[in-house]
């Protein structure tokens, strides 16, 4: 997983609610067995026309939004289902931090755990954010995630809230199997115990 | 001990420590397994020489992808066929049990686990996908995971989760006829929203939720995720150990009574907190579906589609507008009468035996509407045997409905049976959202009943009608 640390980026601004999992990647893409590609079909309904062409209109379609690194949205982004294919489709298209009043929680988890940060903001500071991101060439933000602020084009100094253990990973770039198997001793002292106390729990063998 | 609810106590009693920001690495019980959310995760553990921990808490099926039609033919479409020949290969490289595409035990996974005994009370079960949350109706404690977390349970049998907050959906009184667990499940969502449950862990109670079978239990608790919860619950009660006696991989003997005697301790104390608490009256809620393209926009079949102009804000008018056009619907015009292309009976929300019961009784000695296809997805190999047994395939077939073999189906767009861009579905899944059902599909959510009465009159029906 690549470092988060501070991330200084076109930010595209989708003025919309409930945003959810099927829009971010519809689920006839989630065929694949890989984790990469998916990047073209993120936003697939939006971003394309019937006839396979781009739609102008959607931001992301637009100069500079094409090489956007953050998108600022409007209330509970990613609800839906928990496919972590679309915080892979936004991490393919070039995602690396996302910004709304609210979140899904699975989404907001899938994106800690792929190195992208999503910043839960007052509705308000959202709309301020967009308006930033309609500047166009200008439209840059800078995500200091060590400093739990972002920077606004103006140089005013917006400050979010981060989970300090998710923050510790994302600065890190650390993957979380490798620091829940450090606790692998507890694990084995608490299946033990356990197996003693409820023996009834049945295992799952087949014939 | 202060009271406690029974998420708190489930929960407890399975954090192996917890870390300084108050994350708790949780021990997992059970592992649900399928095709789609699982091939990355396989990859992971493959690319860092890690193991799976214990395949023998482990279940893998394939639901997502696969046809519903001639199981013994090939299955056509190339990467649905990569992604199961995939999962085949790495169950086998893993050890993990696997109930095949012709095994009469595959299914939708949610279906299965409780189906064969496989997801008990008390336990934490797990699967990459968002409606694990069905098999809270045990009184288990449920949720939906990413393929990342997929891989950490497969390598370490724990997932690292903060504590939810606890929210309590009391449904006091008695339902009236028509009026079925899907009914109650859609109200509740219409009345919080499908943000209202964001953070919680919903607790169903209330007289209206003990009196219901555990189909209906499985139904309310699947799409507590709809609500925007992250589990549902339903504490354990007679009912639940009578469901679960006998079942292929629960306890048996007195490893059962045992099994009980701890189950019966998981019920929330007297006077335990619950950060939010809603209540609905049983009598208020009727026969209800819904009208856009999220799972909240949910009316009585004998009302009207709303009208956006009377919504103040402007984002929300917009978006009910928008929800309007790709429904095909007009503001303000009844719903019921609304003619339908396609019915889809099935779905881990409503694919049970109690759910194609249900819509038998309505199908019996009708016939399908002209014009429109009928389809009866039963939820696993086992149901679909249990509804021949019972000679439901017959009234469905005598009534022009198709019988397929078990599977997610029209649940989504991923498997050969979709919905064209403009057609018009009675579903009784979970989610109506834009192209869920197929590119351009128009998806109404429904009770089996409801979906039946549509069938039969080709327009979306009041089913108390036909009662
Ligand atoms: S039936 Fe639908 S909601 Fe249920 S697991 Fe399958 S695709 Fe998901």
């Amino acid at each position: 997983m690549d470092k988060f640390t501070v991330l200084t980026a076109i930010a595209a601004a989708l003025p919309e609610e409930n945003i959810d999992t099927d829009k971010i990647i519809p689920a006839r893409f989630l065929k694949t067995t890989k984790r990469s590609g998916l990047g073209v079909h993120a936003f697939d309904g939006m971003r394309y026309r019937p006839d396979g062409s781009e739609n102008p209109d959607f931001v992301l379609n637009q100069e500079p939004y094409r090489k956007a690194e953050i998108l600022i949205t409007y209330d509970n982004l990613g609800c839906g289902s928990s496919r972590e294919h679309a915080p892979w489709a936004l991490l393919d298209f070039g995602i690396r931090c996302v910004i709304a009043p609210s979140f899904a929680d699975i989404f907001n988890n899938n994106c800690f755990k792929n190195g992208i940060l999503p910043i839960a903001l007052p509705r308000e500071v959202c709309t301020q954010l967009m308006d930033d991101a309609r500047q166009g060439a200008n439209s840059r933000l800078t995500v200091d995630l060590a400093r739990q602020v972002i920077i606004r084009p103006d140089g005013k100094e917006v400050p979010f809230d981060v989970d300090p253990l998710r923050k510790q990973l994302l600065l890190e770039g650390l993957d979380d199997i490798g620091q829940t198997l450090q606790h692998e001793k507890a694990i084995t002292t608490f299946e033990e115990r356990r197996a003693q106390a409820q023996p009834w729990i049945p295992h799952i063998v087949l014939d | 001990m202060a009271p406690r609810t029974l998420f708190d106590k489930i929960w407890d009693s399975h954090v192996v420590e917890t870390l300084p920001d108050s994350t708790a690495i949780l021990y997992i019980d059970r592992h649900l397994v399928h095709e789609v959310t699982s091939p990355q995760a396989f990859e992971g553990l493959r690319l860092s020489g890690r193991r799976l921990r214990h395949p023998d808490a482990t279940i893998a099926v394939v639901d997502h992808n696969v046809p519903t039609s001639d199981r013994t033919l090939p299955i056509e479409e190339a990467d649905s066929r990569n992604q199961i020949e995939t999962l085949e290969r790495n169950v086998r490289e893993f050890g993990v049990p696997y109930f095949p595409l012709l095994s009469a035990r595959q299914g939708i996974v949610h279906v299965v686990g409780p189906e064969q005994g496989i997801s008990l009370p008390g336990m934490t079960i797990v699967c990459g996908d968002s409606h694990t949350s069905t098999h809270g109706a045990l009184g288990a404690l449920a949720f939906g995971i990413g393929t990342s977390e997929v891989e950490h349970v497969m390598a370490t049998q724990t997932i690292l989760q903060k504590p939810a907050k606890n929210m309590k959906v009391v449904v006091e009184g008695q339902v009236g006829p028509g009026v079925t667990a899907k009914d109650i499940m859609l109200a509740i969502i219409g009345h919080i929203g499908t943000a209202g449950g964001t953070g919680h862990v919903i607790e169903f109670a209330g007289s209206a939720i003990r009196e219901l079978d555990m189909a209906g239990r499985m139904t309310l608790c699947n799409m507590s995720i709809e609500a925007g919860a992250r589990a549902g619950l339903v504490a354990p009660d007679e009912t639940t150990f009578e469901y679960v006696r006998g079942r292929p991989f629960a306890p048996k003997g007195e490893a059962f009574d045992e099994a009980v005697a701890y189950w019966k301790t998981l019920a929330s104390d007297e006077g335990a907190h619950y950060d939010r608490v809603v209540e609905l009256r049983a009598e208020d809620i009727t026969p209800v579906l819904t009208w856009g393209t999220s799972p909240e926009t949910v009316i009585p079949v004998t009302g009207n589609v709303p009208d956006p102009a009377a919504e103040p804000d402007p984002s929300r008018r917009r978006q009910m507008q928008r929800m309007l056009d790709y429904m095909g619907l007009e503001a303000g015009q009844k719903i019921a009468g609304t003619p339908v292309d396609v019915v889809f009976i099935g779905s881990c929300t409503n694919s049970r035996i109690e759910d194609l019961r249900a819509a038998a009784s309505i199908a019996a000695g009708r016939r399908v509407a002209p014009g429109v296809r009928a389809m009866i997805v039963p939820g696993s190999g086992i149901v679909k045997a249990q509804a021949e047994e019972e000679g439901l395939d017959k009234v469905f077939l005598e009534a022009g409905f198709e019988w397929r073999e078990a599977g997610c189906s029209m649940c989504l767009g991923m498997n050969p049976d979709r919905l064209t861009p403009g057609q018009r579905c009675a579903s009784t899944s979970n989610r109506n959202f834009e192209g869920r059902q197929g590119p351009g599909g128009r998806t109404h959510l429904l009770s089996p009943a409801m979906a039946a009465a549509a069938a039969v009159t080709g327009t979306l029906t009041d089913v108390r009608e036909l009662i």
